[in-house]
């Protein structure tokens, strides 16, 4: 019998039972909510008069449609009414079943997938769930992390458990040395970019190699977090030294004798060298360079240095009719150097890319450089302990007097639900993970990059080699 | 939930590839508390313009489908963001069966919440079935029990479904209710798993 991959040692670890509709009830450990997409979910526990099982396994925050302004004056003081309606609603929600809460405002507050690692909650060989897609963000410290549905959370709030069916194992080898100036956002664009935003369907990956151990957890959840973009299940990197040293001393990490219980069990989760991968996926990170997204889908990826593509070289009239649409939708002229597109608005934030190295590595592209004279550049960082953080480095300083905004923290531009957001037609360099269509505002245009390339384009005033910026 | 038996009723052709679910229910419409009444955002900036105004060359706006309760779609339907406002919002239109060669998979979990039908047919059946819908006669016959498509030609597709998941919609099954009567497995586990990731047991 052949080995057991991390995946299913986490799964194994998580039966409760298997129905013999074939589905498996799975233990769920960490649960994070938020106020877009629980209400429905509390409507439901409410209408059949079912209890939420495990209240200290359920954690909230407030961060979809918070603005990023203001949050001291309070949820009262949110202009939007809907939003406020959805803010107050979690509030009571949480009130009412007695779950823990950081509200709008709280320092330990900020986007899910910020809070959830910076609070030691999210841990090695976890099932974690969460009614948002960038979930995958938690598979970074090898915690089996995924986005549900509201059904879904309702779900896990009555039972703490998920009824799934298991996926195949996919493994991404990512091997050698990244050029400078390249990093994790660039190695999940080239993911993308090879496989498909259909790619990873029914797969969970699993990312080893010399250039994923050599990412800071911070990256890998960078990776993690843009593998729902490849429709991966889920993405995990095995828990190592590194992992450990981010979760010693973080406020929900065990502590005395607990931490070396959990050290010597979060050590079991690793893949065996003879366990086998239903696919098998090699990339060499000496070929990766700085990507952005030309398009409207994550994987219409291009070097910085490279074109959008010719459309009188595609053969396929379907293919050669979508990258048409994407780019008239885009502003792009076919066969145009992706380089030569004039940028409006830089937004530097989100689950993707909001945390503290985020934000070093955009200041130091912005330190003693001036935004150029028609963009608006925004950083918003992803929590406000990671604002605190910044702050107390002088980040802020450096932003500020480059021309950036400083702002507080949420989902922000990402998906614009709250007050910030793109106008139709502006062209925005962006460190969040979807360029759809009207995704930052209709008819707003998204190109997906780095921090370090968002804040590079912000200064140029088009997209540019962050690695030749004058 | 309402189950799901049998469907008779126009198909509407969206021969687009990759429809994510910020363009079946844009964000604006999420800010809502409720499951009810999201048909007027979806397809929204497909749908309609800036000033609001319907656009004719839109399938769903487009007379001949007018109360069509099918859609057929291109490949990986419903990526992107894990919102269950996309298949409450098709519901709600009216639309009760999305046929694609592929779906993603947070949507694809999420319709079997809600007695929505996925069906998922290779390619080039999914080809011919959109040919036929953009033809004189969309009305297409569905009968989950017996996994077949009848198209308007009166040809019949079949179409391979998880058995669990057949029995769920055909049912209309509380999957929570369902779940709560291993209450006793789940308790079991819960024990089991306070000895040995005891730190996960004391609030944090």
């Amino acid at each position: 019998m052949s080995g057991k991959t991390l995946y299913d040692k986490i799964w194994d670890a998580h039966l409760v039972a298997n129905d013999p509709n074939g589905e498996t009830i799975l233990y769920i450990d960490l649960h994070l909510i938020h106020e877009v997409t629980s209400p429905q979910a509390f409507a439901g526990l409410r209408a059949h008069g079912r209890p939420v099982r495990r209240p200290d396994r359920t954690l909230a925050v407030a961060d979809h449609n918070v603005p990023t302004q203001g949050q001291s004056r309070g949820v009262g003081a949110v202009a939007d009414p809907e939003a406020r309606l959805q803010l107050e609603t979690l509030g009571r929600n949480v009130a009412a079943n007695g779950i823990e809460f950081f509200p709008m405002g709280d320092i330990r507050n900020g986007i899910v997938h910020v809070v959830g690692p910076e609070q030691g909650r999210t841990q090695p060989g976890m099932t974690i769930v969460c009614g948002d897609s960038h979930t995958s963000t938690h598979g970074a410290f090898g915690a089996l992390a995924h986005g549900i549905g509201t059904s879904e959370v309702e779900h896990v709030l009555a039972t703490q458990t998920l009824r799934q069916r298991k996926a195949k194992n996919l493994r991404v080898v990512v091997d050698g040395d990244l050029h400078p100036g390249v990093g994790a956002k660039d190695i999940a664009l080239a993911i993308i970019g090879e496989i498909g935003t259909a790619g990873g369907t029914g797969y969970v990956i699993e990312y080893v190699g010399s250039a994923i151990r050599g990412l800071s957890m911070e990256g890998r959840m960078t990776l993690c977090n843009l593998t729902i973009e490849a429709g991966a299940k889920a993405g995990l990197v095995a828990p190592d030294q590194k992992t450990w040293d981010y979760l010693q001393g973080r406020p929900a990490s065990p502590k005395g004798g607990a931490w070396e219980m959990a050290l010597s069990y979060w050590k079991t989760f690793f893949t065996d060298l003879d366990a086998k991968f239903d696919r098998e996926i090699h990339l060499k990170a000496a070929d990766i360079a700085p990507l952005v997204t030309w398009g409207t889908s994550p994987e219409d990826v291009v070097s910085v240095t490279g074109s959008v593509p010719d459309t009188t070289a595609i053969a396929d009239e379907t293919r050669r009719a979508q990258v048409q649409r994407a780019l008239d939708y885009m502003g792009l002229s076919s066969g145009q150097r992706i380089d030569t597109a004039r940028i409006d608005v830089v937004f530097i934030g989100s689950c993707t890319n909001s945390r503290i190295e985020d934000l070093r590595s955009a200041a130091e592209v912005a330190r003693g450089r001036k935004v150029a004279g028609q963009v608006r550049a925004m950083v918003v960082p992803g929590s406000g302990l990671v604002k605190e953080q910044a702050e107390a480095e002088g980040l802020d300083a450096i932003f500020t007097e480059a021309g950036f905004e400083w702002r507080e923290p949420g989902c922000s531009m990402c998906l614009a639900m709250n007050p910030d957001r793109l106008e139709p037609g502006q062209r925005c360099a962006s460190t969040s993970n979807r360029n759809f269509e009207g995704r930052q505002g209709r008819g707003g245009r998204t190109h997906l990059m780095s921090p370090a390339m968002a804040a590079a384009a912000a200064i140029a005033g088009h997209i540019v080699d962050v690695r030749r910026l004058d | 939930m309402t189950p799901f038996t049998t469907l008779d009723g126009k198909a509407a052709p969206l021969d687009v590839a990759n429809v994510d679910t910020d363009q079946i229910i844009p964000k604006q419409f999420l800010k809502t508390v409720e499951r009810e009444g999201l048909a007027k955002g979806l397809f929204y900036d497909l749908r309609f313009d800036e000033a609001g105004n319907p656009k004719p060359d839109f399938v769903l706006n487009q007379p001949q489908y007018a109360g069509a309760s099918v859609l057929i779609a291109g490949d990986n339907f419903g990526c992107g963001s894990s919102r269950e406002h996309a298949p409450w919002a098709l519901l709600d239109f009216g639309l009760r069966c999305v046929i694609a060669p592929t779906f993603a998979d947070i949507f694809y979990n999420n319709c079997f919440e809600n007695g929505l039908l996925p069906i998922t047919l290779p390619e080039p059946v999914v080809r011919q079935l959109m040919t036929e819908a953009k033809g004189g006669n969309h009305v297409f016959s569905i009968n989950l029990a017996d996994q077949a498509v009848i198209t308007p030609s009166g040809e019949i597709v079949h179409f391979d479904i998880d058995p669990g998941r057949k029995e769920k919609l055909l049912k209309g099954l509380d999957a929570i209710g369902e779940t709560l009567q291993h209450n006793a497995d789940i308790g079991r586990y819960e024990y089991k798993r306070s000895l040995s990731t005891p730190w996960l047991e004391a609030r944090p």
